[in-house]
C-alpha cells in the first residue's frame, strides 16, 4: 500500500496533463458548454458520495451522504441536460 | 480481489475513458452532442460499478438523493434562460463542492468515530485538501452566484487592509490544514482544528469574491471551476479512487486553462487571479478624468444608420452584455439576414470575455439560430476590420475601446481589443453616453468615423430592421 500514494499522483499528472492538450483545442466557440460539461463530469464525487449514503453508518453518514449524493446529482443531471441544450442550438449556415 | 471488485474497477476504467473521449469531441462543434453522450454514459457505468460495492447495504437513502437531485437538476436546465447560464454554472461549482467537502467531513467523522487506529498523514493531506478547497468553493461559487443574479451588489466591495486580512486569514487555514496532517488524527483536539479549518475555509470563500467586480466574473468562474475540480480530485485521494482522480483533474485542469485565457483577454497578470486580488484595480480611478471635454460625439437616425446598413458589403457585428441584458439577439440576427438578403456579407466578432462567462456570448447568439460559422473570434477577424464598411458595436464598450493600444494611462491598457475604429465607419448602439463595466470613457465615439445611435438595443434594432426592409 505504500506504493498508492504515488501511483495516485502518477494518474492525478496525467490525467491532468491528456486534459490540458484536450482542452487547450477546444475552440472559444464551445467554452460555455465545455465549462458545463467538465462540471457535469466532476459530479463523478456522486461515486464517493453513493457508499456515505448506502453503508447504513450511523445517523450522521447517512444524512451527509444523501446530501452530498442530492448535490452531486443535481451536477450531473442538470450540467449534463444544460449542456445538450447548448449543443444542440449550434449550427452551421449551410444545414438550415 | 474478488470478481465483484474486479468488476467495478473495470466500470471506473471505462467511465475515465469514456470521459476523455466525451471531452475530446468538445474541439469540433460537429462532434460535441455525441461526444457529451459518451461522457454521460460514462458517467451512468460509474454510478452503476459504484452501487454493486459490497459496503452498501440499503438503498432507500441513495434513491432518495438520486431523485431529489435528478428533479433539481433537470428543473433547473430546463427552464433556465441563456442569459443565466453563467448563474447556473457558479451555483453548480458550489453543489459540486458541497458534495465533495460533505463526502469528506463523512469520511472524516466515520473514521474517527469507528475505526480506533485513525488516519494516516497522508490520508489526512487527502481529506484536508478536499475539506479545504470544498468548503471554500462552496461560499466563493455561492458569492459569485449571488452577484451574477443581482442579489449582491455586483460593484466590487472592498475595505481597509483587505489584501492583508484575506491573505491572513488564509495562512491560518493553511496553518491548520498542516498541523492537521502532522499531529495523529487521535489527539482529542483533532476534530476542534478540523471543523474550524472547514469554517475558515467557508469565510475565506467569501472574502476572496467580496473584491471582485462583475466585469471579472469569466476569470472568478473560471477559477472555481477549477477548484471545485480540485475538490473532486482530492476525494478520489482521500477514497483512493482513480476514476474520481482523473475527472477531477480534467475539470480542474479545464478551469485553469479557462481562466488563463480570460485574464490574458483581459491583460491581467495570472498572479493576481490567483489571489483573488484583482477586483480593485477596475475602478477606473484617474484615467476616467481625462474626459470628453472639448470633443463631441455624433449621433446618428435609425434611418441614416439603416441606409449604411442596407448598402454596406461587408458587415462585423460587435455585440456585448448589453445585447444581452436587452434580449436583443434575435433582432440582431434579423437585421443580419435583412443585410444578406441584400448582398452584404456579415460577420460577428465575439470578444473572449464578451458576457459573463468564457464563451457565453457565442451561446446567446446560438439561440437566435445564428449559425455559428459567421461567429469570428477575436484573432481570426481583427484583420477583416479595415475591410468592413461598417463595424456594428451592439452593448460593447470596453473591447472596443482604443485606449486599450494608445493610451498608457488608461487602466485597460495592453488589453487586447476588438479593432472597430479600423472599420470605414462605426455605429454604435447605446442607452446614454454613460461608461461601460470599466468606468472608463471609450475614445472611439470621439472617432470622426463613428456615429451613435442612442436607444435600447431591442427597440433600436427592430427599428433598424424596419427600416432596411424599405430601404
Amino acid at each position: 500500500m505504500a506504493n498508492t500514494p504515488f501511483l495516485e499522483m502518477y494518474v492525478f499528472l496525467l490525467a491532468g496533463f491528456l486534459g490540458y492538450q484536450i482542452i487547450t483545442r477546444v475552440p472559444a466557440l464551445l467554452h460555455t458548454p465545455l465549462m458545463s460539461a467538465t462540471n457535469a463530469i466532476s459530479g463523478i464525487s456522486l461515486v464517493g458520495s453513493l457508499v456515505a449514503a448506502g453503508a447504513g453508518r450511523g445517523a450522521v453518514s447517512t444524512t451527509l451522504g444523501v446530501l452530498a449524493v442530492t448535490a452531486a446529482t443535481i451536477n450531473v443531471v442538470g450540467g449534463f441536460m444544460i449542456t445538450d441544450r447548448m449543443l444542440k442550438m449550434f449550427k452551421r449556415q449551410n444545414k438550415k | 480481489m474478488d470478481a465483484r471488485d474486479i468488476f467495478i474497477q473495470i466500470s471506473y476504467l471505462v467511465a475515465s475513458v469514456l470521459f476523455i473521449l466525451g471531452l475530446k469531441g468538445m474541439t469540433a462543434p460537429d462532434k460535441a452532442r455525441g461526444g457529451m453522450g459518451l461522457a454521460a454514459l460514462g458517467m451512468l457505468v460509474a454510478v452503476i460499478g459504484t452501487l454493486l460495492n459490497a459496503q452498501i447495504i440499503g438503498f432507500t437513502w441513495i434513491i432518495v438523493g438520486l431523485v431529489a437531485g435528478s428533479a433539481i437538476g433537470a428543473a433547473i436546465s430546463i427552464w433556465m434562460p441563456m442569459t443565466a447560464v453563467p448563474q447556473r454554472t457558479a451555483i453548480s461549482h458550489a453543489f459540486g463542492a458541497l458534495a465533495a467537502t460533505l463526502v469528506g467531513i463523512e469520511h472524516y467523522h466515520y473514521h474517527l468515530a469507528q475505526l480506533q487506529e485513525g488516519l494516516s498523514h497522508v490520508e489526512m493531506a487527502a481529506l484536508g485538501f478536499e475539506v479545504m478547497f470544498g468548503s471554500l468553493t462552496i461560499t466563493g461559487s455561492f458569492m459569485a452566484f449571488g452577484k451574477l443574479q443581482g442579489f449582491i451588489p455586483s460593484a466590487p466591495m472592498t475595505y481597509k487592509f483587505q489584501n492583508q486580512s484575506n491573505i491572513g486569514l488564509f495562512c491560518v487555514a493553511v496553518l491548520l490544514f498542516i498541523t492537521l496532517v502532522v499531529v495523529p488524527s487521535t489527539a482529542a483536539i483533532h476534530p476542534v482544528l478540523f471543523y474550524l479549518m472547514v469554517v475558515v475555509g467557508i469565510v475565506v470563500g467569501v472574502l476572496i469574491v467580496l473584491p471582485i467586480g462583475g466585469a471579472d466574473m469569466p476569470v472568478v468562474i473560471s477559477l472555481l471551476n477549477s477548484y471545485a475540480g480540485l475538490a473532486s480530485s482530492a476525494t478520489g485521494f482521500a477514497l483512493q479512487n482513480n476514476v474520481l482522480i482523473i475527472a477531477g483533474a480534467l475539470d480542474g485542469a479545464s478551469g485553469f486553462i479557462l481562466s488563463i485565457l480570460m485574464s490574458r483577454a483581459m491583460n491581467r497578470s495570472f498572479g493576481n487571479v490567483l489571489f483573488g486580488a484583482f477586483g480593485g484595480a477596475a475602478a477606473g480611478g484617474p484615467a476616467a478624468a481625462q474626459s470628453s471635454e472639448g470633443r463631441t460625439v455624433r449621433s446618428i437616425t435609425v434611418d441614416d444608420a439603416a441606409i449604411q446598413l442596407a448598402y454596406a458589403r461587408h458587415v462585423i457585428v460587435i455585440p456585448g452584455y448589453g445585447m444581452a441584458v436587452a434580449h436583443a439577439q434575435h433582432e440582431v440576427r434579423e437585421l443580419a439576414e435583412q443585410i444578406e438578403e441584400r448582398g452584404g456579407e456579415v460577420k460577428f466578432a465575439i470578444h473572449p470575455v464578451a458576457g459573463r462567462m468564457p464563451g457565453h456570448m457565442n451561446v446567446l447568439l446560438a439561440e437566435a439560430d445564428v449559425p455559428y460559422d459567421k461567429l469570428c473570434e477575436m484573432d481570426d477577424i481583427n484583420g477583416e476590420f479595415p475591410r468592413a464598411d461598417v463595424a456594428l458595436v451592439i452593448g460593447a464598450n470596453d473591447v472596443v475601446n482604443p485606449a486599450a493600444r494608445t493610451d498608457p494611462s488608461s487602466p485597460i491598457h495592453g488589453m487586447p481589443i476588438l479593432n472597430a475604429d479600423q472599420a470605414q465607419s462605426i455605429i454604435v448602439l447605446k442607452r446614454s453616453m454613460n461608461p461601460g463595466f470599466a468606468g472608463i470613457e471609450n475614445a472611439l465615439f470621439y472617432n470622426p468615423k463613428c456615429a451613435l445611435l442612442f436607444g435600447d438595443a431591442k427597440s433600436s434594432l427592430a427599428k433598424l430592421v424596419a427600416a432596411v426592409k424599405a430601404a
